[in-house]
This record gives structure tokens, sequence and C-alpha cells, in this order.
């Protein structure tokens, strides 16, 4: 097979977007929002939570080794894990709601790739200078003063690198104690690792691929499509209302005039007025752009603006387009806030009804029953009790059944046992049934397992079944 | 720019068309295709230094020498390293002292369950509840002594072994082979039986009683109770190790019973013994 002699090239260079200063509305917004997600990043794992002698004192902490989850006041063991589903069906469904009323507003103003890159793209513009001054550099050839900028800027991107993975690893081990060692060559190996592999996604990612990765790497472009609907808000261009554009001066009968100012603010580096497309993240930098050169030339704002496909047809006729919250409330938002907010809803009630002290009995059942040497009839259950206070305590375990069954606890002749603070202690517990009384003789007989901590109200009970001889 | 959508300007295609979509032949980014370069040339490299490549007798084994079953010997030698300070520790803790100590107990008894799976628990089963002939571990009975110290004489040198001189042995005689009668061996049988079932002949246990004192009383003790310096058991209680029905009890005392188990003094080292016997104790029976 011959490929025909004008074939496109098979790869080509990736062209640097050199996006130009600017400010208005969404800008302004865009600050804040970075403010507040890199100040959460970066701060969190230093807030101190105070939970008593026994357990860390981080307010947020993931503690693999133990199997921990702390969030301030809450604390989730590995049988709670739930909770963390349902946080990610959360944060799904929400995804789902924000993305169908307002189109990519997550890769817009909130995903770590555009709010790391807005970063980096801040720092080029401080040592190198906005859009004009970039390009000359990026065109002149090397020389000490391109050299000592680049290097300044490459240093500056390492070290908020550095501080980025950095962070992540604070989220698992205690942060003062983790940066000391880090510092001091003591910390595991894992810590450098995660340091190491994240500082350079971070660098690459932010300084260099940029929009590559939404344009090549991340799936969530590919998937939004099936989310938006014709009113879900979106970043675009009025072209009844522009075209045909021109310069002022060639009399065109369009708004746009054609300036560049939207292209050039752009950090995907595409036109909006050749309509939505797969590389848009709705910044909304080209609306703040544009409506400053309306501004100058006098013409209403919003020629690039936050539009629904099922205006389109209004606005063309000259009407003008209903607003916005008529687009965002509708059947699907409310379905996706519903289910969204039951979710919430169910995790608030496990979360308040949940109790510092559980246990679960497994039966042995290799064999079912022993019969003792008097003819007595013995069970034995495995009996895991978790402790989810930060004090150790004393508990005690008893039996109700319909039936007479005694219990004892292997090891001790007591039946309390102390659990240690936030652990789970494992306690072989032995359920007898005298010679041909009932429970001996049955198949089954229903029993009910109690742990109660007398210091406390607090009690727990499992339901399990003890075996007779009987068939 | 990523891409240049030119109203004006046709973007070149693949010249495929399905149902009039058509497919862009847009060139790849060079990272794209630097990047599949570089994981050829990793995937080189690692053929080189590890095994990789298929053979009818294993793989190539690459110049690194690594193998998964050298890291797996490596991890078990460490493994051993870790618990060599434990191991001495519970050699030199009074047997009966190690349930005291919490940390050495649950090390014993963890290491000593996965001990008895691997040697124990072909006879005496995986949840150590015996068969025909194979104690139950778990209950009260004990043919030999229930105590950690006896369990773990009894581990050290088996029963009945004959290779193993400090072994737990004992004989009850075959009282069928012209000793005993057919219808003094029923009566005894009875008897015995008698201990422990409502329905047995009175007439016959009343002359099988006769017989027991006489025969058997000396080592199953006169109210046969059993003697674990003998290893007789108790034949009074509910535990049957071959079984305590008629039939069975008439075979055992014609025939006699002689189990066997092997002495692992030499197969295991101190520590593991004491840590099955540790285990065996916790069971549920130990005395």
């Amino acid at each position: 097979m011959s490929a025909p002699s004008d074939a496109p090239k098979l790869y080509e260079a990736q062209e640097p977007v050199f996006p130009r200063r600017v400010s208005g509305y969404f800008r302004t917004l865009k600050w804040w929002i970075m403010g507040i997600t890199l100040g959460i990043y970066y701060l969190t794992p230093w807030i101190r939570w105070d939970r008593g002698p026994n357990l860390p004192d981080q307010a947020v902490l993931v503690d693999m080794a133990n199997r921990r989850f702390f969030f301030f006041w809450i604390e989730i063991w590995p049988h709670e894990f739930y909770f963390v589903a349902g946080l990610l069906i959360m944060a799904g469904l929400g995804l789902f709601l924000f993305t169908s009323a307002l189109g990519r507003v997550w890769c817009g103003y909130s995903c770590p790739q555009t709010v790391w890159t807005d970063l980096f793209i801040l720092v080029e513009r401080w040592i190198e200078g906005d859009r004009n001054a970039r390009l000359r550099l990026w065109n002149a050839p090397w020389s000490a003063k391109k050299a000592r900028l680049r290097v300044t800027k490459w240093t500056v991107w390492m070290l908020i690198a550095i501080a980025t993975g950095g962070a992540w690893v604070f989220y698992f081990a205690d942060a003062p104690t983790l940066l000391v060692q880090l510092f001091t060559g003591q910390a595991p190996f894992v810590a450098y690792g995660s340091v190491a592999v994240l500082t350079a996604t971070t660098f690459i990612f932010g300084g260099f691929l940029r929009e590559q990765v939404c344009i090549y790497m991340c799936p969530w472009p590919r998937i939004q499509a099936a989310m938006m609907d014709e009113d879900t808000l979106t970043v675009a261009y009025r072209d009844w209302r522009g075209e045909p554009r021109g310069k002022k001066h060639e009399n065109t009968t369009g708004d746009c005039i054609d300036c560049m100012a939207c292209v050039n603010v752009c950090p995907q580096g595409i036109d909006i007025r050749d309509g939505q497309q797969l590389e848009c993240i709705t910044c909304a930098l080209c609306i703040d752009a544009c409506d400053d050169i309306m501004a100058k030339i006098g013409k209403p704002r919003g020629l690039i603006d936050y539009c629904t496909l099922a205006d389109e047809g209004r606005e063309r006729a000259g009407e003008p387009p209903r607003p916005a919250w008529k687009h965002i409330v509708r059947p699907r938002t409310i379905v996706y806030t519903a289910l969204w907010t039951l979710v919430g809803v169910g995790l608030l009630v496990a979360l308040f009804i949940r109790t510092d002290l559980t246990m679960s009995v497994a039966p042995v059942r290799n064999p079912t029953f022993v019969t003792m040497s008097d003819g007595t009839i013995r069970n034995t259950y495995e009996v895991r009790l978790r402790n989810q206070t930060g004090a150790p305590r004393e508990l005690h375990l008893s039996v109700t059944s319909p039936e007479v069954l005694r219990i004892e606890l292997e090891g001790t002749p007591e039946l309390s046992i102390e659990v240690p603070a936030d652990s789970t202690y494992n306690q072989r517990v032995y359920l007898y049934a005298r010679p041909g009384s009932p429970a001996a003789e049955a198949a089954r007989t229903d029993a009910r397992i109690w742990v109660e901590d007398p210091g406390s109200t607090t009690r727990a009970y499992s339901d399990t079944i003890f075996h007779g001889s009987g068939e | 720019m990523a891409r240049k959508l030119d109203k004006t300007e046709e973007m070149p295609t693949t010249g495929h068309e399905w149902d009039g979509i058509r497919e862009y032949d847009t060139p790849m980014p060079r990272w794209w295709i630097l990047t599949f370069y570089g994981t050829i040339i990793f995937s080189v490299i690692y053929v080189i230094l590890y095994p990789a490549i298929p053979l009818v007798n294993g793989a190539t084994p690459g110049i690194l020498g690594y193998s998964t079953r050298a890291e797996v010997a490596e991890e078990i030698a460490a493994f051993r390293d870790a618990n060599a300070a434990l191991d001495e520790q519970l050699v030199e803790t009074e047997l009966t002292a190690i349930a005291d100590d919490a940390d050495l107990n649950r090390y014993a008894t963890a290491g000593g369950a996965a001990i008895f799976k691997t040697y124990c628990a072909q006879c005496h089963g995986a949840g150590a509840a015996g068969a025909v002939g194979y104690p139950n571990l778990l209950d009260d009975a004990w043919l030999w002594g229930g105590d950690i110290e006896n369990i773990h004489q009894t581990i050290s040198h088996g029963i009945r072994s004959d290779t193993d001189f400090d072994t737990r042995f004992s004989e009850m005689p075959a009282f069928g082979d012209n000793y005993l009668s057919d219808e003094e061996i029923t009566a005894v049988a009875e008897y015995v039986y008698s201990l422990t079932n409502d329905d047995a002949d009175a007439t016959l246990a009343a002359a099988g009683a006769e017989t027991f004192v006489n025969e058997c009383s000396a080592c199953h003790g006169e109210n046969a109770e059993g003697n674990i310096d003998l290893g007789a058991p108790n034949l009074a209680d509910a535990i049957w190790l071959y079984g305590g029905d008629r039939e069975t009890l008439i075979e055992t005392i014609t025939y006699s019973r002689a189990g066997m188990m092997p002495p692992w003094v030499d197969r295991l080292t101190e520590a593991q013994i004491r840590q099955v016997s540790a285990y065996v104790h916790q069971l549920g029976g130990g005395e």
C-alpha cells in the first residue's frame, strides 16, 4: 500500500501556547478558587486536632499502617469504608450535576491540572513577561538572558512541584514528624518515591504538557459529551451577533472586530469562535477578554458568553436569552441533586447512628460442636471486638438465647476483658449446653452474644447459631 | 494550537468512511510518539535485565539474575531472622508461663496454628476435631494428659514410636487371642456399654463387671476412669476414640487398639514444638 504523496505527517511538535494576561469577573473568580483550593491542599495536613493521648492529633490523616482514616472529629475504620464509597458516589453525582448544568466547569475552574497550570503560567508571566515578551523570548536565540530567565522559571516551578509532591505525603503520616524525617533522610522510601513521582508529574504536566493533558490524556472530555444537553451552559460565541467579523474601519456589520483577544488569552490555544470543541475547558477567560474589548468599542458585553444551545434559535430571532437559572433548574439537574442529597443524608444518618463499640461473631464450623467428656456440648466462636474510642475499655460479654446456654472466654475465668484504645481485639468465646438439654439435642438454637461497656451504657450484640448434636 | 479548525481548509482524512462519518488523519503529538518509542526501549532493556522470554524449560534468566523464588527465600530468611529473638525467648520460657506473656503467647499460638495445619492436620483435622482413631484435641479428654507439659512431651516424642526411646508407650492386650471367651468379651463390652448408656442388659453387664475388675481395671481403673500415665482412656465419659457402640467395643476388646503418633523432636525445632504445644493447649481443652 503506497501512501499518497500529500499524506499528513505522522507526528508534529506541540505548538506552544502563550496565554495573555486578562482581568475580569471570571479571572477574579478563578484567582479565588485557585487560592482556596491550593490553600486547602497545602495547609490541611498541618491542622491539628486533639483526640487524646492514644490517637494522632492530625486533623486529616490517612493512616495506612493502622488502617484508619481521620477527618477532624470523624474516624473511619476499614469496616466503615462505605463512607468513602458514599463520598465517591457523591463526587460522581456532583460531577454529573455540575456538568449537565454548567458544562466542563470542573475542568475550567477546579481540576488540579487547570489550577496548577494556572499557577505555573502566573510564575511564567512574572519571570518572562506577558504573551508578547514570552513569544519574543521563545523565538530569540539562546543567550545569557534567556538562559537566566528559563533557569529561574524552572527553579520556581520545581520548588512548587516539590511542595506539591511533598504536601501529598503529609496526608499519610504525622506532618511535622515526616517533614523533619524528609529533610534528615529518615523518611521511609515510599515517602521519597511518592514525592519524586508527584514532583515530576506536577513539573511536567504544569510546566510543559499543560493543554496536552486535557486534549490527549484525560478521559473526561470524551465522557462529558454524554452529560451535556441543549440546556447546559457552555462558553460560546454569538456568531449571529459577531459575524461578519472585521476590523472596525472595514465597515462590517458584525460586532466581532477580529482582534484575537479571545484567542490570545486561551490557555488551550483554540479559537472559541469556531464553536464548541473538545479542547475547550470552559475556563471563561475569553469571556473576560471579549467583554473588555466590547467595553472599549462601546458595544454591549457578552459577544462571547455562557450560552445554551436551547437559546440559539431565540437569540437568532432577536429575542433575549432565557435567564440562566431557568436552564440550570430542570428535571435532570433536580434528579441529580435529589440523588446527591439522598446519598448525603444517608451517610449523615449512618454517621450519627454508628456506635463506638461494635462486634462481629464468626462461629467456628470445623467442627460445628465439640462433645465434652461429661456430655456437655460446646460451640466455639471467634469474636472480634472493636473499641472505637481513644481510651481502653473493660468489656463484658454475655449470651442470651431461648434455651439455656453458658458462656466462657478462652484464656480467662472472667467474663470481662480489657480492649486497648482504638483497636480490634480477637477473643475466642465458648458456649456450653448441658448434656440432654434442649440446646444440646437440637440441631440449631438461636443465640445472641452481647458486649457491653459497664462504664457507659454502650452495648452491642451479634446474632449467631448454637449447633447441638441433633440432626 | 492543537487543531486548526478552519472552515475554508479541508482537514486531511484517512479515507475511511462509515455512514458519512469520516476519520480525521491528524498527526500525533511528538511527545506521544517519543513516549511510545521510550516504552519500546524500556521493554528491550527489561528483556535483557530480567527473566522474560519463555523457553521449553523455564525462561531466559536475564543478566541481573533476578528470580521471584529467590526473593521469596530471602523474605522467609528475613522473617526467620526477625523472629529469632522471639524463638529464643519461647525456648527459654517455662512452658506453663508462655500463656502469661500476651505477646509471646500470640506469637506462639499464631505460629503453632500454621505448623499444626502443615504437620498435624492430616490426622487430627484442620480444625483439630480428630477422627475415628485420631484424638479430638478440642475436648477435655486427654489420653496422656492435657496440660501443656504433657502435650509438649507427646508432640516431641510421639506415641508408640519405634524410633524414639522416650516415646509414650502402653499396650492393651488382644483379649480375643485365646484369652477371654467370646461370651466373656460380650459381657465385658456390655458392662462398658452400661457405664454410659441406659439401655444395657443389666444381667449381662453384671457378669461383665466381674471380668472387668479382674482383667481391665489395672489400667482403666476400678471405676473405668482411665489412667493418663498409661494412656488408658476413661471408659465412663462421653468421648470415644474408636466408638462406644457394642460392636466397636467388642472389636476393641478382641483385637486391642494401638494408635501411633510420630515423634517430632527430630523434624521440628524446639521453638516450633513449643508453638504447636501452646496452640493445642489453647484450643479449648487444655488443662
